[in-house]
C-alpha cells in the first residue's frame, strides 16, 4: 500500500504540467475513481481544505490523501512521490542550464517566453478576480494590494510580502469581529 | 551556512503562501533578489521554464534556486523546506485540527489573506508584463517592439482558441508557442 500510494502521486507529480490546479482532474480520475482511496465529496473537501493551508494545493493533496490511507507513513510516502519527479528534472535541467541559456536562440525564445509569462500570471489573477465573490472587504483589499505592489516596484520600497499578507488577515479578523459586533446590538 | 539558510528561506516561503503556486512567485522573487542568489530577469526566464515541466511551480523554483547556490544537496536542502509547512500542517488538521479551519476567527483571516494574495498574482502580473515591454527598466523607458508584437499576437491566439474551441489552451503549449514566435520576431523585427 506505501508502495502504491508512492507510485501513484509518482504518476501524478510526472504528468502534471502548470501548476497545481492542473492537478485535480488526474487526482480524481486516478484516486476517486480508479483507486476509489477518497469519495467524490471528499475530495472536493481536500481542495477547500487545501485553499486555506499554506503550500502547493498538490503538495497538500498528496499529504492528505496519504494520511487518510496509512496515517503518518502514507502521507510521507504519497508528498515524497509527487515532489520528486519535478525536484529530479529541474536538477537536471539546472547542470545544462548554464550553456543552454547562453545559445542566441534559446535567448531569442525567452524573450517570447518572458510575454508568454506575464500573459499567464496575469490571466491567473483575472481569473481569481473573477471568480471570487466580489464583496467591499474584497474590491478595496484588492486594490489597495495592486497599488502598494506598484508602489513598492517603482519607487523600490522594501516592504515584506509576508506582512502584506498577515496584515490583510488581521484585517479580516477585525472586520468580522466588528460585523459580529454590528448584529449583536 | 548555506544549506541552513535556503532550508530558513524556503521554509519561510512555504509557510506563508496561500493559494497555490502563482502565490509564491512575489514571495521568493523577494526572498532570491535579497540574497542575490539569482538575477531578476535569470528568475522570470526560470518561471517560462518551470511553466513548460512538470510539477508545482513551488517545487520547481524551490530545487532550481537551491541548486544554483549549492548543486543537488541545496536543491534537496530547499525543497524539503518549501514542503515541510504544508506538510506539518495538513497531518495536524488531517489528524486533530479538523475542526480548526471551520472556526470563525480562522475563516475570516482567510476573508482578509485571499484579496491580497489574488492582489499580489496580479500586480506581479502587471509589473511583469510591463517590464517585457520596456526592456526591464522602469526608470529608462525603452519601448521593445519585438515583445509588444509578441505580446498582441499571444493574446488573439488565447482568445481565438477560446472562441473556436470553448476550452482552455494548454499553458505547455502556449509556452512553446511563445518561444517560437520569441525566435521568430526577434529575427524579423
Amino acid at each position: 500500500m506505501l508502495f502504491k500510494l508512492f507510485i501513484t502521486f509518482l504518476k501524478i507529480g510526472l504528468f502534471t504540467f502548470g501548476g497545481g490546479y492542473a492537478m485535480i482532474p488526474l487526482i480524481k480520475e486516478e484516486i476517486v475513481e480508479k483507486k476509489k482511496w477518497i469519495s467524490n465529496d471528499e475530495m472536493l473537501e481536500i481542495i477547500a481544505i487545501a485553499e486555506s493551508t499554506p503550500g502547493p494545493i498538490a503538495i497538500n493533496m498528496a499529504t492528505y490523501i496519504g494520511y487518510k490511507n496509512r496515517k503518518i507513513l502514507g502521507s510521507i510516502f504519497a508528498t515524497l512521490g509527487v515532489v520528486l519527479p519535478s525536484m529530479v528534472i529541474i536538477i537536471l535541467i539546472s547542470l545544462i542550464y548554464n550553456s543552454f541559456i547562453q545559445n542566441q536562440y534559446v535567448k531569442y525564445a525567452f524573450v517570447g517566453i518572458k510575454c508568454a509569462v506575464a500573459i499567464l500570471i496575469l490571466k491567473a489573477g483575472i481569473n481569481m478576480i473573477i471568480k471570487a465573490e466580489k464583496k467591499a472587504l474584497f474590491i478595496i483589499l484588492l486594490v489597495l494590494t495592486i497599488i502598494l505592489m506598484l508602489c513598492i516596484e517603482i519607487f523600490s520600497w522594501s516592504f515584506s510580502t509576508i506582512f502584506i499578507i498577515l496584515i490583510g488577515g488581521i484585517i479580516g479578523i477585525v472586520c468580522g469581529s466588528i460585523k459580529k459586533a454590528g448584529k449583536q446590538e | 551556512m548555506i544549506y541552513v539558510l535556503l532550508f530558513l528561506e524556503f521554509f519561510k516561503i512555504g509557510l506563508f503562501t496561500f493559494g497555490g503556486g502563482y502565490a509564491m512567485i512575489p514571495l521568493i522573487k523577494e526572498t532570491v533578489l535579497f540574497h542575490e542568489w539569482i538575477a531578476e530577469a535569470e528568475f522570470y526566464d526560470f518561471i517560462g521554464l518551470c511553466e513548460a515541466t512538470p510539477g508545482p511551480i513551488a517545487i520547481n523554483m524551490a530545487s532550481f534556486v537551491g541548486f544554483t547556490q549549492a548543486g543537488v544537496l541545496g536543491s534537496i536542502v530547499a525543497t524539503f523546506g518549501v514542503v515541510l509547512p504544508s506538510f506539518i500542517i495538513i497531518v495536524l488538521v488531517a489528524s486533530i485540527l479538523k475542526k480548526f479551519l471551520e472556526r470563525k476567527g480562522v475563516k475570516n483571516f482567510f476573508t482578509g489573506v485571499k484579496p491580497v494574495v489574488i492582489g499580489l498574482i496580479s500586480a506581479t502580473g502587471l509589473v511583469l508584463l510591463f517590464k517585457a515591454l520596456v526592456y526591464e527598466n522602469i526608470q529608462v523607458f525603452n519601448f521593445n517592439l519585438v515583445s509588444f508584437v509578441i505580446i498582441l499576437v499571444l493574446i488573439v491566439i488565447l482568445v481565438l482558441y477560446r472562441l473556436i474551441f470553448k476550452k482552455k489552451l494548454n499553458n505547455i503549449i502556449f509556452i512553446a508557442l511563445s518561444a517560437v514566435l520569441g525566435i521568430l520576431f526577434s529575427i524579423l523585427i
